[in-house]
């Protein structure tokens, strides 16, 4: 690679970023699957990362929240900064780290518990409600917020497993907004979904962009184009283009992110 | 003895059988050219073919011979006999046919039956005959099928898939066997035990308060009225194997499960886990007197500072202490699997909500185990109730009606061990009680294990 993409002026440059990633780099065990990645994610925008099969978006994206932490034998080098603070740092708490980074999974994963227990879950970790009351409160807009409040709202004490795969993905984005995060990654998050699901899906991302930085990795590349301002294309480990969407689809500064999207390997 | 050189007999022929069949099929196989799929089977399957049609009637023959041949035998022998002076069937023909055995075989020198030695040559005489009868039947069977067999062997014929056939009839029979060998135990506990109701009353043996199993041998001797109300020793069987064993169990046998999944580094894992399973087969005889010699001692200085003064040395918290420990492999293996078969992705919503791992434990993963969980500690109380080394050694004989976990109880197997030690008559209500016994144990544990598998099978459904 001639040149770093993510050490040119950042895209966006007139604001903040809300998360900076400088030399990552991630072992598993003897294996390297992150090779010197440096990006920046900012608030206003939604950032996808695409890139075929194991070219490390997904492993890049759970370093994000630390994640990779939970994997045997994961290593994590470089430097992740969360508003300034180094989140590998032994000052951070992971707890609360978690607690700022939300994630949703590639396959919805709601507790086998009340839709109502599946919202509540975060906040009564992080001891957010006093009251019942203050509880109820906070279920409700994030299941707003969702966009799943009117079509669960009768059937709050119901089983969260019970719903279909698109209502049960909307449930865990709300459970993962309950505690108001900062950022939200999201693994592919409509790859179990079917064309409907995906297309509401898409739409509340579009909803809670600006609220929070959003952070999504797909290989789906026309979700990429409607869903995202930024996209960066990862390929083999390593960050290969990080650049507006409309830059990245329209014109491509690599030949390896031309072929990509042009569908001629991937 | 005489059965085992038949038996040899018979196996050397149908090796020679096998031997035959797969050399004429090995000769058409040659003559069609070598071909696959000229002759249809391979030398070995005719052959094996063979043997098999020479061998199966033949053992099945010497089979029957060795169950029922002393029976026709001594049918036959007494047939001799006029009809008066014919022993009643029963002990006192046993005991007539027992001596004529023994003085045929010369381990006897003298009988006290004077029938005996008039039966003696006739028995002897007749046994040579119909076993020499059975051995030509037999034989003759054997050449039957085994020519049989050989004369079917043609290039077309399909001698594979019948070998496939009657492999697949041997392998139904051995797992059968223990099926059978099941319901044989179980027939014989109700047998036994029908004879124990016709002289206790169930609802006496099922709701009364005293065990006290003796019974006179004689009319006037004291203490002479047995009381057979089995429920202190229910009682006993379920406060050591389902209470105190599993107090302890539980918690260790979970919690242990729990490091080993979350907690442990797989390094660690894989030492501590076999360490642990490894306590599985130390044999419950040992546990039994480390309870005994080592646990009970203890809990009875306990029990002393406690201020029970006349603390007995068996106790139920000694018994059911070590029963526990015994258990945790039991408990910790169940829930180990079901804590495992959660998916990986219930543990990381949860860790990426900021949950810690032991707020994911307990709010995520063991709800969700639960049905699992429960299944396992099931299957260890079944397995609780139904240990008798431990109790034997530990528990002691008292059969006290009491939630005192100082005091010594006893179980349903002890009791089943004291009442069939030594020699025992076996019409008395004290003997018998020991099978009505066994057939109420043997009801409990099997419906908690049905119960039990049931919860774990739905359990897997769900989740695959």
């Amino acid at each position: 690679m001639n040149q770093n993409p993510a050490q040119k002026p950042a895209i966006g440059h007139n604001s903040v970023p809300k998360m900076t990633a400088r030399d990552v780099n991630v072992f598993y065990g003897q294996k390297q699957a992150i090779r010197n990645v440096s990006i920046d994610v900012t608030s206003e925008h939604v950032t996808a990362f695409i890139g075929p099969s194991g070219c490390g978006k997904s492993t890049f994206l759970r370093c994000l929240n630390r994640m990779n932490d939970t994997v045997d034998g994961a290593r994590v080098e470089g430097r992740i900064e969360l508003d300034a603070q180094d989140i590998y740092a032994p000052a951070m708490d992971v707890v609360q780290l978690r607690a700022r980074v939300g994630m949703v999974f590639q396959k919805p994963n709601p507790f086998p518990k009340s839709i109502y227990e599946n919202v509540a879950y975060g906040p009564r970790i992080h001891g957010l409600a006093r009251a019942k009351a203050d509880m109820d409160n906070i279920v409700e807009s994030a299941l707003r917020r969702a966009g799943l409040w009117d079509e669960v709202k009768d059937r709050l004490g119901e089983s969260g497993t019970a719903m279909s795969g698109g209502q049960q993905q909307r449930l865990c984005i709300a459970r993962a907004i309950a505690v108001d995060p900062e950022v939200i990654l999201m693994d592919e998050p409509c790859s179990a979904l079917d064309p409907i699901a995906t297309a509401r899906i898409e739409e509340l991302i579009d909803e809670l962009r600006g609220r929070y930085a959003i952070v999504i990795v797909t290989h789906n590349m026309q979700q990429a184009a409607r869903v995202s301002q930024k996209t960066a294309f990862f390929h083999l480990g390593t960050l290969v283009e990080y650049d507006d969407t409309s830059a990245i689809f329209t014109n491509p500064r690599e030949t390896r992110t031309k072929d990509y999207i042009t569908g001629r390997y991937g | 003895m005489k059965l085992l050189i038949a038996l040899a007999l018979v196996l050397a022929l149908a090796g020679l059988a096998y031997l035959a069949g797969r050399a004429r099929a090995t000769r058409l196989t040659l003559a069609a050219g070598g071909r696959i799929g000229a002759v249809h089977s391979r030398p070995v399957y005719h052959g094996a073919y063979v043997a098999v049609l020479a061998l199966a009637p033949a053992l099945i023959v010497l089979a029957g011979w060795g169950l029922a041949g002393e029976g026709v035998i001594e049918g036959r022998v007494l047939a001799t006999l006029d009809a008066a002076s014919q022993p009643a069937p029963g002990p006192d023909r046993a005991a007539l046919m027992n001596e004529v055995r023994g003085l045929v075989a010369g381990d006897l020198p003298q009988a006290f039956n004077p029938l005996a030695p008039v039966l003696a040559p006739r028995y002897a005489a007749t046994k040579t005959n119909l076993d020499l009868l059975a051995g030509a039947l037999a034989v003759a069977l054997l050449c039957l099928g085994g020519l049989w067999g050989y004369s079917r062997i043609r290039p077309d014929f399909r001698a594979r898939n019948r070998v496939e056939m009657q492999v697949r009839i041997l392998l139904l029979l051995a797992s059968v066997v223990a099926i059978l060998t099941t319901f044989g135990i179980v027939l014989s506990l109700i047998f036994e035990s029908i004879r124990f109701f016709r002289m206790v009353s169930p609802v006496e043996f099922l709701t009364g308060l005293a065990w006290s199993p003796q019974t006179a041998l004689r009319a006037d001797q004291v203490g002479s009225t047995g009381a057979f109300g089995a429920v202190p020793l229910f009682w006993g069987t379920i406060f050591i194997g389902a209470i105190i064993a599993m107090a302890v169990a539980i918690p260790l046998g979970l919690m242990s499960a729990i490091y080993l999944t979350q907690y442990a580094a797989p390094r660690l894992r894989r030492w501590l886990k076999p360490v642990l399973e490894l306590l599985a087969g130390v044999p419950t005889v040992v546990y039994g007197f480390f309870a005994a010699l080592s646990v009970a001692p203890v809990v009875r200085q306990v029990a002393v500072a406690l201020g029970m003064a006349d603390a007995s040395a068996d106790s139920a918290l000694a018994a059911g202490l070590v029963m526990g420990v015994m258990i945790i492999p039991f408990v910790s293996s169940m829930a180990d699997d079901a804590l495992a078969a959660v998916p990986r992705a219930m543990r990381d919503g949860s860790l990426a909500m900021g949950a810690t791992m032991s707020e994911t434990v307990k709010k995520v993963m063991v709800p969700a185990a639960l049905p699992g969980i429960i299944g396992g500690v099931l299957l260890a109380v079944s397995r609780a109730i139904g240990e008798t080394m431990i109790v034997v050694m530990a528990a002691g004989l008292a059969a006290n009606l009491t939630a005192n976990p100082f005091s010594s109880v006893t179980t349903v197997t002890t009791q089943i061990v004291a009442l069939l030690t030594g020699d025992q008559e076996f019409d008395s209500a004290k003997t018998l009680s020991a099978f009505a016994l066994g057939l109420v144990l043997f009801g409990m544990t099997l419906v908690l294990n049905i119960y039990a598998l049931a919860v774990v099978k739905r359990y897997r459904e769900a989740y695959e």
